[in-house]
């Protein structure tokens, strides 16, 4: 079941194409990544999946429902541009961004009683937004974002601007907000941060897609069949494998490109009887980071 | 429609319940009344000090007779200037008033001298100069030969009598002079209110910008929703500041008179005081009671609702128009200015046009105005108290109706997509294209 579906989308501005013909799906109970470089249609698609924006043509369907105007109410979304009302309190103004989600005041009261408890911020019921700290006003917008139960919480750059303590927190939150149910969609261009929490992404550059699918079978796709191998001793050994060229061999660590005709369990095989004392051995995978700026250059080619 | 009144609610609380509003709305009648004590002091005082003046009048001219004022003694002394002079060396005396004898009976021009170091204040000399030409004039009727009575009926009293012909109304020559300030009245206020709470939709879309909050409310309602909260919860902050004003100004000014003791008939005398003669007869107390009948003729149930229908659809047109302004404008505040200038224009014209509609309402100017939308807005209402033709309030009331809807239009289709675009300001090329942008 998908939470969110993306049928051959575009969108035209003026000028240029901002999003084309893009489509994807983003299952129920996942987090999913949409990465791509600055203004490659991040924004433009978060808009139109928000309803802020319509889409020139394509479908977008929201729980298999193409979109209409009782969806924003089910979608939280927190822009990479925070903003709150500086001069308004920290519970009025909760209480009025849940109610235009449609949640009745009480119901908005309850839910961000949970809320505040669970970040132990009731002290700042009556504090105005203006005199909390940076760090402080993101935890406000986060329960902003999510006060009402949303199917799909879109996260823009979440962890922009938090110090590891309050990024914890809300990665945390992120990981129990899934496995209550909730879908996640999270537009970034920090590498390592899709790696670590993401099952699922789509990489899109100049409005397209390079690049979608599962993030560890992106790796294995990517892969050039590298493997480090860290050893102890002073490595006087022949390191000659048949079906292994030798990479690299420096400061211990030796790097193998395999030819394809040999597993690794051979290689491994073929290393100990050679007596290489072996500490650790793994096989070299890219990381994000890596295929993201391949595909990108390539792209801008 | 359940969000528009959300956010017409917070658009209201948050500016009822602020400081400024609460200490503007409740000191803005007491200031005026302070103004108006301060005014009273002020001119009632005059010159604080007890002046003692000699009139030396040789020729009789004032036939020893001058009244004292306040804190100004006049006495009258024939001894000559020198001695009086000494006496005031001594500060016996303030000042000495030398009437020299009036030579030619006929001439038109008198010249008086007063001896001190210190100046008369304006309304004493004034004062002195009217009874010093009252005295010459009856001198000069004198020497002519002109009875009192004979002058009396050189003066004639000219009032005219307006009689309608179709329309069964009586009216007299007081109702135009009514009307006329009533009309100025309610015009100068409509422009006032319609653009001080314009100017607030406009900043309250800015700040929503500015701040950036703007995206987290329209992933949540729709731009249209929020603009009409907007434009709906600021005007009724609008009526509630007027509504408070109208039941503070009286009861204030009733407070205020009982506290200080003076009473509007005073206010009355005390302006009187300071004005030509003619005038002061015409302003007796019998044409302020008429003055009090002609309000209370006027039609009120027709005025009233009109006026009121006015200044919503004057203030939904044109705090539409500021809210797509305000949209339009990039980070800067300032860059406000120039893109306003297009707004203001009508406002101030029809404000011009108000104050010639005040002396000829039937003009064409004021006619066509009165019936063209965003014009009309403020100088119908000016027209009002004359009893326009029903026909042209009618078609004000529909081309105004229907123009403020296009205009609300016009600029909800400018305001959603401004609002999503930073940077610099928009030019008007921009501008319009943005009411043609899809989607």
């Amino acid at each position: 079941m998908n939470v969110l579906s993306l049928q051959n989308v575009v969108k035209t501005y003026a000028n240029h194409v901002a999003v084309n013909d893009v489509s994807f799906d983003v299952k129920a109970g996942s987090i999913f990544g949409l990465l791509g470089p600055n203004g490659a249609g991040k924004t433009s698609l978060i808009r139109i999946i928000t309803t802020i924006t319509a889409a020139d043509s394509g479908k977008v369907l929201l729980n298999g429902q193409a979109l209409n105007s009782l969806h924003p109410n089910e979608i939280g979304y927190m822009p990479e541009e925070r903003g709150l009302y500086k001069n308004m309190k920290v519970g009025e103004q909760l209480t009025y961004l849940a109610q235009l989600k449609g949640l009745s005041k009480a119901d908005a009261l309850k839910q961000l009683k949970y809320w505040l408890d669970k970040f132990e911020i009731h002290s700042w019921w009556h504090k105005k937004i203006g005199d909390l700290s940076k760090g402080m006003s993101q935890k406000v917008q986060f329960i902003a974002t999510v006060v009402h139960k949303p199917s799909l919480i879109i996260l823009d750059e979440p962890f922009s601007g938090l110090d590891p303590i309050n990024a914890n927190l809300i990665k945390d939150e992120i990981f129990e907000l899934k496995e209550k149910g909730a879908s996640i969609l999270f537009s970034t261009h920090r590498m390592e941060q899709v790696e670590e929490i993401c099952q699922d992404i789509v990489l899109i550059n100049k409005g397209k897609i390079l690049l979608y699918g599962d993030v560890n079978q992106i790796k294995h796709d990517f892969k050039e069949h590298l493997f480090s191998v860290k050893y102890t001793g002073n490595g006087s050994q022949d390191k000659n494998i048949s079906g292994f060229d030798v990479v690299s061999d420096q400061s211990n660590e030796l790097i193998l490109k395999s030819n394809g005709s040999q597993t690794s369990n051979e290689l491994l095989a073929n290393l100990i009887q050679k007596g290489i004392n072996i500490q650790s051995f793994n096989e070299i995978l890219p990381s994000l980071n890596e295929i993201f700026i391949k595909k990108v250059a390539a792209s801008n080619e | 429609m359940n969000k528009i009144w959300l956010v017409t609610q917070r658009e209201y609380l948050t500016r009822v319940t602020n400081k400024t509003f609460i200490l503007t709305t409740l000191l803005a009648p007491l200031g005026i009344l302070l103004f108006m004590v301060a005014v009273v002091l002020v001119m009632s005082t005059g010159s604080d000090k007890n002046k003692v003046i000699n009139i030396y009048d040789p020729s009789g001219l004032l036939g020893g007779e001058f009244q004292s004022r306040d804190n100004l003694t006049f006495e009258f002394s024939n001894k000559p200037i020198s001695e009086q002079i000494e006496l005031y060396k001594q500060e016996k005396i303030n000042g000495i008033l030398e009437l020299p004898e009036l030579k030619d009976s006929l001439a038109s021009r008198y010249v008086y001298k007063y001896h001190s170091d210190d100046q008369l204040a304006m309304d004493e000399n004034m004062s002195i100069e009217s009874a010093i030409g009252k005295k010459i004039r009856n001198y000069k009727l004198k020497k002519l030969n002109i009875s009192t009575e004979t002058l009396e009926k050189i003066d004639t009293d000219i009032v005219s009598e307006p009689v309608t012909i179709l329309k069964d109304k009586k009216i007299s020559s007081i109702t135009t002079v009514v009307s006329s300030v009533l009309g100025g009245i309610v015009g100068y206020a409509m422009f006032f209110i319609i653009l001080i709470y314009g100017m607030q939709v406009m900043r309250s879309v800015m700040e929503e910008k500015i701040n950036r909050i703007i995206e987290v409310l329209i992933s949540s309602l729709k731009p249209f929703e929020l603009m009409m909260g907007k434009v709906l919860g600021v005007g009724l902050v609008g009526l509630t500041q007027i509504s408070i004003w109208l039941v503070l100004m009286p009861l204030i000014y009733f407070i205020g008179a009982a506290l200080f003791g003076f009473n509007p008939e005073g206010m009355e005398n005390l302006q009187q005081t300071n004005l030509p003669a003619e005038t002061m007869e015409l302003t007796s107390k019998e044409k302020i009671g008429q003055v009090f009948l002609e309000i209370k003729a006027m039609n009120w149930w027709l005025i009233l609702p009109l006026t009121l229908f006015y200044f919503l659809a004057g203030y939904f047109a044109y705090s539409a128009l500021f809210a797509a302004i305000g949209s339009a404008v990039g980070e800067d505040i300032n860059d406000a200015n120039s893109l306003t200038f297009p707004v203001m224009m009508p406002l101030m014209f029809s404000i011009y046009i108000g104050f010639s509609a005040v002396n000829a309402p039937d003009s064409s100017l004021a006619v066509w105005s009165s019936m063209i939308p965003l014009l009309s807005s403020i100088v119908m209402p000016v027209r009002l108290p004359f009893d326009p033709p029903l026909w042209q309030i009618g078609v004000s009331m529909v081309s105004l109706i229907v123009f403020t809807i296009f205009l609300v239009w016009l600029a909800a289709r400018i305001y959603r997509v401004g609002i999503l675009m930073y940077g610099k300001k928009a030019s008007f090329k921009e501008i319009s294209k943005w009411i043609f942008y899809k989607g």
